[in-house]
């Protein structure tokens, strides 16, 4: 019995071979999504002459956020081939719970805001139970949800009414900025975590004697990823207000760690954990899931509640960014363009692939769209038009890609 | 012979008033390969999910490694390290290999999976199988051929340091190359000393890689007898009407 590892010098060759193999079995990756953001980003950079300033860099970055973070919720549903489309409606209710809370009984936003996730997971819970248990298509389950949880929202919110946020940890989410210094310690120490987990599993599989990933490579991907962050972080520090003696607006806005903290906590959960696996494995076939001896509803179940958990946060953001909540919160195109976000980002609407930096990736290109199309002057619905058509494209490549990695 | 690895006797299971399996027995020896044969609704199904644990039969007993069992659930089955290989593969093509290998098993390092380990025991594995032909274990199963991926699920099946391994209709979906790569491996899991069930409807198969042949018909054990003491016309009188001349019915002879 031989146990020799077989050991395969890896180069920048192989390693695009892998790669091209991996895209012919149907796994694409970030590539599209980034590409597509370098291109739109150039487009509109060329043709405005506002896209590239540092103020609407920061724009763009919270007015995609709650988006993202709804698309985060979804990767966890959409991970099972089920959808949510009552999300959008979701975050509008939890938003409502956490400002009626804060505004009206003046409860504290730090007990408010675990109160109002809460809620969002309990609407997950029960959307999930009728979806594994009772056995309705998650589409009519979240369908009717989508109405009620509007009906709910307009309850909350009073017919035509508003409810003002006043509390200034929720404002600051959206309309504040960490200072300069903070922002530049914040990006070292997440970088310096982001290299010394790699290196960390680098070595792990070398004292295993596993085949490594290519170093050259990775050092490549890290960085350009620490360039890129490092270039935004440095144009979120400069001067973007346009009397600075007035108001100083510089530093990156709170939201961007609050989303990167979600963005840490649900790759962990995804890639790291058995419950994680088991979402995948669900996803890409329930039947074997279940004769491994995985509770198949049980996971169901908990992919809704965190979809509808994530939607709360988003609410939060959405109540800072509006200033309020309004019967509209979380409705119009905020479900689709989540939906979007994910699918665009790389996301298989059949289940079982995906990641949650697509839930970023997409979500800002959709932002892309949206805010460069209406520096151009161009009206709402052409705008729709084209996130429609990219979110078709997107769905196109992912239809034709999965046909080509099926073997059978 | 030597003592079977797993002994069954007297197996009665009934479905409301059909009666499936009536006084079956079937002796499974370590390092061994036993074909269970039968035509359709012969209870062969029936037979092998008694002893994984999905049915628990009316009467009968279980012996294994010489000692008188319980086997009331699929996890008593796994526990005694019973192992099997539905015929519909129980694979996820979204997840790599070493994912398959551990799907449901996961091997943990406190709250996190440990992928170095599960890697290294698959590799292991595998090498013990001398399987060569599936170049990375961490492509997705979605890239494999129909042979590869029965590979992978007998390999998940012996990764536990089971016993017995029973295998359900492994060739029946596959090519002539592949049918033969899948048979090796089945030898092969013999040759470890594992004892193997297999169960097919392809009698050429069954002579190529069997030691015994068990042959159902109606719910009763025609015969178990040695490949070498029957010849193929023999085996396909005892499918067809349940005896044949020149074998002892319900032939243990052990």
């Amino acid at each position: 019995m031989s146990t020799e590892v077989v050991h395969e010098s890896p180069s920048i060759k192989s390693a695009s071979a892998d790669y091209l193999s991996r895209v012919k079995a149907g796994d694409i990756g970030a590539l599209p999504a980034i590409l597509g953001l370098v291109v739109l980003c150039l487009v509109f950079g060329s043709l405005s002459d506002v896209f590239l300033t540092p103020g609407n860099f920061a724009n763009l970055l919270t007015q995609a956020a709650a988006v993202i973070v709804i698309a985060m919720g979804l990767v966890f549903v959409l991970l099972l081939g089920e959808i949510d489309l009552s999300a959008g409606y979701a975050s509008g209710v939890c938003g409502a719970v956490l400002v009626i809370l804060v505004t009206n009984h003046s409860v504290a936003w730090y007990l408010a805001l675990p109160v109002s996730i809460a809620v969002g997971m309990l609407l997950g819970y029960v959307l999930g139970t009728l979806v594994a248990r009772v056995g309705i298509p998650s589409f009519v389950v979240t369908l009717a949800a989508f109405l009620a949880f509007q009906g709910l929202l307009l309850l909350l919110a009073g017919e035509g009414g508003t409810i003002r946020v006043e509390d200034k940890t929720i404002l600051a989410v959206e309309n504040s900025n960490l200072t300069p210094t903070l922002s530049w310690t914040f990006y070292l120490v997440g970088a310096a975590a982001y290299v010394l987990i790699g290196l960390n599993r680098i070595n792990s599989r070398r004292k295993a004697g596993l085949k490594t990933e290519l170093i050259k490579l990775w050092v490549i991907k890290t960085v350009s990823l620490l360039l890129i962050t490092g270039g935004a972080v440095f144009a979120l520090n400069l001067e973007r207000s346009n009397n600075p003696q007035l108001v100083s607006l510089k530093g990156i806005p709170y939201v961007v760690p609050v989303i990167l903290f979600l963005l840490v906590i649900g790759t962990f959960v995804l890639g790291r954990t058995a419950f994680g696996r088991h979402i995948y494995a669900v996803g890409g076939n329930a039947e074997a899931a279940r004769r491994a001896g995985i509770n198949v509803k049980r996971v169901r179940i908990a992919a809704f509640v965190i979809c509808s958990g994530l939607s709360a946060i988003a609410g939060m953001i959405f109540a800072s960014r509006q200033n309020s909540v309004s019967p509209t919160t979380g409705g119009s195109s905020t479900l689709l363009y989540a939906v979007g976000a994910a699918v665009i980002g790389g996301t298989s609407l059949f289940g079982g692939k995906g990641k949650m930096r697509d839930a970023i990736l997409g979500g800002l290109v959709v932002a892309v769209i949206d805010n460069g199309m209406g520096l151009l002057g161009y009206a709402a619905g052409i705008k729709f038009i084209v996130t429609g058509l990219v979110l078709l494209v997107s769905a196109g490549v992912d239809a034709v890609s999965r046909r080509g990695g099926s073997t059978s | 012979m030597s003592t079977p690895i797993l002994s069954l006797r007297n197996i009665d299971k009934s479905f409301g008033p059909v009666n499936v399996l009536k006084g079956v027995n079937l002796d499974v020896y370590a390092g061994k390969v036993t074909a269970l044969v039968g035509d359709n609704g012969a209870g062969k199904s029936t037979l092998i999910k008694c002893i994984a644990g999905i049915y628990t039969p009316e009467s009968g007993d279980f012996v294994f490694e010489g000692e008188k069992v319980q086997i009331h659930g699929p996890r008593d089955a796994t526990a005694l390290g019973i192992e099997i290989v539905y015929q519909d593969l129980a694979l996820c093509d979204n997840l790599d290999i070493v994912h398959n290998m551990f799907l449901g098993r996961e091997v943990k390092k406190g709250p996190v999976l440990n992928e170095t380990e599960m890697e290294s025991l698959a590799r292991k594995t595998l090498d013990g199988l001398s399987v060569r032909t599936v170049k990375s274990i961490r492509q997705t199963v979605a890239s494999l051929s129909g042979g590869q991926r029965q590979t992978v699920a007998i390999a998940r099946a012996v990764l536990w340091n089971s016993k017995v391994v029973i295998l359900d209709e492994p060739t029946a979906a596959l090519g002539v190359a592949q049918t033969e790569q899948v048979l090796n491996l089945v030898r092969r899991l013999a040759d470890n000393g594992l004892g193997v069930v297999l169960i097919s409807h392809n009698l050429n198969d069954v002579f190529e890689v069997a030691d015994n042949i068990a042959a159902l018909y109606l719910g009763t054990m025609a015969a178990q007898v040695d490949k070498n003491e029957v010849i193929p016309r023999q085996v396909i009188e005892l499918i067809t009407t349940g005896k044949s001349a020149g074998v002892e019915p319900s032939g243990v002879n052990a």
